[in-house]
C-alpha cells in the first residue's frame, strides 16, 4: 500500500511540475543554506584549527608581565635569566623541550635587497617546540649555539623578498649590519594567527643577546609538554617554579605570564563554532519557512482537489488512505528539496570554500541531518492539510466546484 | 423474480441542520429494491431522491429507520466501513463524469483497484478489460481532456464496474451528454444490468431514460409517492 502511495505521490507531482517545484524551492534553499554555511563553517573552525596547532601543540609560552600587554604604570616586570631556563629544564616534569627566545627586529641585506623582518634569537630546542622543520639547510650545530656564532636560518618570505630566487644556503647577508651565514631555510608555515610566520631569521640565541639585545636576558621561554602528561599540571608547577624564583610574594599578583596555545587554540574554534551555530541557525529558519510554504501550497492543493479527494473517497478510500495520500506527496515533496538542496550546498560549498580559503569538509552528519529535517518538514507541515483532506465529507466533496 | 431485496429500507428519514432551521429531507421511506433490477428513481428537485440515493451510496447515513445491505445494517456502520462496502459492493457514475484529470482512462479506471490493493499486473489487466467493456480499449492512454462527453462517461462506468460491484449507482448519468450519446450510455447500463448481472440504481428526470430501467421509483415531498413495476419487459 505505501508503494502505491508513493507512486500516487509521483504522479501527482508530476501532473503539476511548476507548482511542485515552486512548492519545493523553500526546502531546497532552506537545505542548501544550512548545508553549505554549515559545511563552510566547518571548514573556517578546521582551518584556525589548523593555523593555530601551527604555533605548536601543547606549547606553554612563558612571557614577564600580565596578559599579552605589560600592565599599566610601575616598573616593567623583568625578563628572565639564563638560570630560569636552566631551572625549568632541571626541575620540571613533564617536559619535552624548552627553547629560549630574544626577539628583535631589523633589516636583512643580500647584496641589492633588503627587506625588514623579525630576528629570533634562540637554540635549537625551537625546532622542536614549535615543530618547525628546516626544508633546505642545517639546524644549528652545538658549537654554533654555544659560541654564539653569526649564522642564521631563513623564513621563506624573507628567502623570497631577499635571495630572490638564488640558493641563499652557504651565503652570507647582512642583519642589522652584521654578516652572518645562511645555513637554513624554514619549511613554509603560510599565515598564522599572529601573522607571516616566514617572515623570520632565527639565529643563535647567544648572537642576538651579544651583538643586539646586550644582556643575556631572555623575554620569553617556550615550554614544550611532553604528551604523555597534561598541559595543566605542568603549566600550574611551572608557575608555582617561576613564582618561586622572581620571589612573587603570596598573595601578590604573577609578574609573569604562561599562555598555553591550546587554550587559545579553544578558545578560537570555540568561537567559529558559535558562528556557523548563529549562521546555521539563521539558515535554518529560512528552511522552517520552506515548511510552510509546503503546507501553505498543501493546503490549496486540498481545496483545489477536493473532487478529487470525493471520487477517491466513493469508490471506497478510507479516511487514513487519503491522509496517507496526502502525507506522502508532502513528504515526498520535501525530501525531493532536500536532496536537490543538498546537491546545491555541495555546489556551492565546493565553489566557495577556495575562495574564502578554507578547507571543503563533506561532513556525513550535517548532510543526514538536513534531510532528515527537510522529511520531517515534510511530516509536520503536510500532516494538516491532510488530515483535512481526509476530514472531508464525501458528497459535500462530489459537488464542490 | 424472487423476493430478494438487496436494498430494504424502512422508514428512513432524513434531517439536514437543527431546530428551527431543521430541514426534514425524507420522511419516512419504505423501499425495496430486488438484486438485479434496473431501478429509475425520478421526482422534482427537493423530493429526496438524491438523499437517498447519498444513503443508498452509502455516502450519508439515516437520520432515523433501518438500511439493510444484502441483509447487513449499514445504518449503524462508521465512516471507514462504509468505504469499505463501497469498495467492495458498490460502483458510482455521475452526471459530472468526475474522473480525475490529467490522469489516462486507464489510471483512472485503475483508481477503485488501487485501494483494493491488486498488483500492477492485475490492475492492468482488469483495467483493460473494463475499458474493453465500455469500447475504449484503445483509447486507454487518453486524459479526460481528450476524450468526448460520451466517452468520458464510459471511463466513469468503466472504473465504476471494474471491481465488478453488485450494485451501480448513477446520478443522472446522460445529465450532460446528447441525446444520442445519452441513448448510448443507457444501453451500456442495460448491457451491464442483463449480461452481467449488476442491479442498477439511476437517478434521472428525463422520461426517456427512464423507460430503459425496470422499476421506477418516484419520489415527492421527501416520499415515495409511487413505484412502477415492470416498465421495460
Amino acid at each position: 500500500m505505501l508503494g502505491t502511495t508513493i507512486t500516487l505521490a509521483f504522479r501527482a507531482i508530476n501532473r503539476h511540475k511548476l507548482r511542485s517545484f515552486l512548492t519545493t524551492l523553500g526546502i531546497i534553499i532552506g537545505v542548501a543554506s544550512v548545508v553549505s554555511m554549515v559545511t563552510l563553517g566547518n571548514g573556517a573552525t578546521a582551518a584556525v584549527r589548523e593555523q593555530i596547532s601551527s604555533l605548536g601543540a601543547n606549547v606553554l609560552q612563558l612571557r614577564p608581565g600580565q596578559g599579552f600587554g605589560r600592565g599599566g604604570g610601575g616598573p616593567r616586570p623583568p625578563d628572565f635569566k639564563p638560570a630560569d631556563l636552566t631551572a625549568i629544564e632541571n626541575q620540571l616534569t613533564g617536559v619535552r623541550a624548552v627553547a629560549p627566545v630574544v626577539q628583535s627586529s631589523g633589516t636583512a641585506i643580500y647584496e641589492g635587497s633588503n627587506w625588514s623582518t623579525t630576528v629570533y634569537g634562540t637554540t635549537s630546542a625551537y625546532s622542536e617546540v614549535q615543530q618547525w622543520k628546516v626544508a633546505d639547510g642545517r639546524l644549528f650545530l652545538p658549537d654554533e649555539e654555544e659560541a654564539g656564532k653569526a649564522v642564521c636560518i631563513i623564513g621563506n618570505t624573507v628567502r623570497t623578498n631577499l635571495f630572490q630566487g638564488a640558493e641563499p644556503v652557504g651565503k652570507r647577508m647582512r642583519i642589522k649590519g652584521v654578516s652572518c651565514q645562511v645555513i637554513g631555510v624554514l619549511a613554509t608555515r603560510g599565515q598564522g594567527g599572529f601573522g607571516d610566520q616566514d617572515d623570520v631569521v632565527v639565529m643563535p640565541i647567544k648572537f642576538v643577546q651579544r651583538r643586539f639585545t646586550g644582556d643575556r636576558d631572555i623575554s620569553q621561554i617556550m615550554v614544550a609538554v611532553d604528551d604523555a602528561y597534561d598541559t595543566s599540571t605542568v603549566q600550574a608547577s611551572l608557575e608555582e617554579l617561576m613564582r618561586e624564583r622572581r620571589k612573587v610574594k603570596a598573595g601578590a599578583e604573577d609578574n609573569f605570564n604562561v599562555f598555553d596555545t591550546k587554550q587559545i587554540s579553544d578558545t578560537l574554534t570555540g568561537t567559529t563554532t558559535i558562528l556557523t551555530q548563529i549562521v546555521g541557525a539563521v539558515a535554518a529558519i529560512s528552511l522552517l519557512v520552506g515548511g510552510i510554504g509546503i503546507m501553505n501550497i498543501m493546503l490549496v492543493s486540498v481545496t483545489e482537489r477536493t473532487r478529487e479527494i470525493g471520487i477517491r473517497l466513493a469508490i471506497g478510500a478510507v479516511a487514513r488512505e487519503v491522509l496517507m495520500q496526502f502525507l506522502v506527496e508532502a513528504i515526498v515533496l520535501s525530501c525531493l528539496g532536500g536532496l536537490i538542496g543538498l546537491a546545491l550546498a555541495l555546489v556551492a560549498s565546493v565553489a566557495i570554500a577556495p575562495l574564502m580559503q578554507v578547507p571543503f569538509i563533506f561532513d556525513v552528519k550535517v548532510n543526514m541531518i538536513a534531510f532528515l529535517f527537510s522529511a520531517a518538514i515534510g511530516v509536520v507541515f503536510g500532516y494538516f492539510p491532510a488530515r483535512r483532506a481526509a476530514a472531508l465529507n464525501p458528497i459535500d466533496a462530489l459537488r464542490h466546484e | 423474480m424472487a423476493d430478494n431485496p438487496i436494498i430494504s429500507l424502512r422508514g428512513v428519514t432524513k434531517v439536514y441542520g437543527e431546530g428551527a432551521t431543521a430541514f426534514q429531507a425524507l420522511k419516512g421511506i419504505d423501499l425495496d429494491i430486488q438484486q438485479g433490477d434496473f431501478v429509475a428513481v425520478m421526482g422534482p428537485s427537493g423530493s429526496g431522491k438524491s438523499t437517498t440515493m447519498n444513503i443508498l451510496g452509502c455516502l450519508d447515513v439515516p437520520s432515523a429507520g433501518t438500511f439493510l445491505f444484502k441483509g447487513h445494517h449499514v445504518e449503524t456502520l462508521d465512516r471507514d466501513q462504509r468505504a469499505l462496502l463501497r469498495r467492495r459492493y458498490l460502483g458510482f457514475v455521475f452526471q459530472g463524469f468526475n474522473l480525475l484529470s490529467r490522469t489516462t482512462a486507464l489510471e483512472n479506471v485503475e483508481l477503485p483497484l488501487l485501494y483494493r490493493g491488486e498488483d500492477k499486473k492485475t490492475r492492468y489487466d482488469m483495467g483493460m478489460a473494463a475499458l474493453d467493456k465500455v469500447g475504449l480499449k484503445d483509447w486507454w492512454d487518453h486524459t479526460p481532456a481528450e476524450l468526448s462527453g460520451g466517452q468520458q462517461q464510459r471511463v466513469a462506468i468503466a472504473r465504476a464496474i471494474v471491481t465488478s460491484p453488485d450494485v451501480l449507482l448513477a446520478d443522472e448519468p446522460t445529465g450532460n451528454l446528447d441525446s444520442e450519446r445519452s441513448v448510448e450510455i443507457m444501453e451500456l447500463l442495460t448491457d451491464l444490468n442483463r449480461n452481467s448481472g449488476i442491479t442498477v440504481l439511476m437517478v434521472t428526470h428525463e422520461g426517456d431514460m427512464a423507460a430503459f430501467a425496470r422499476t421506477i421509483v418516484h419520489f415527492k415531498d421527501g416520499l415515495v409517492e409511487r413505484v412502477d413495476q415492470g416498465v421495460a419487459a
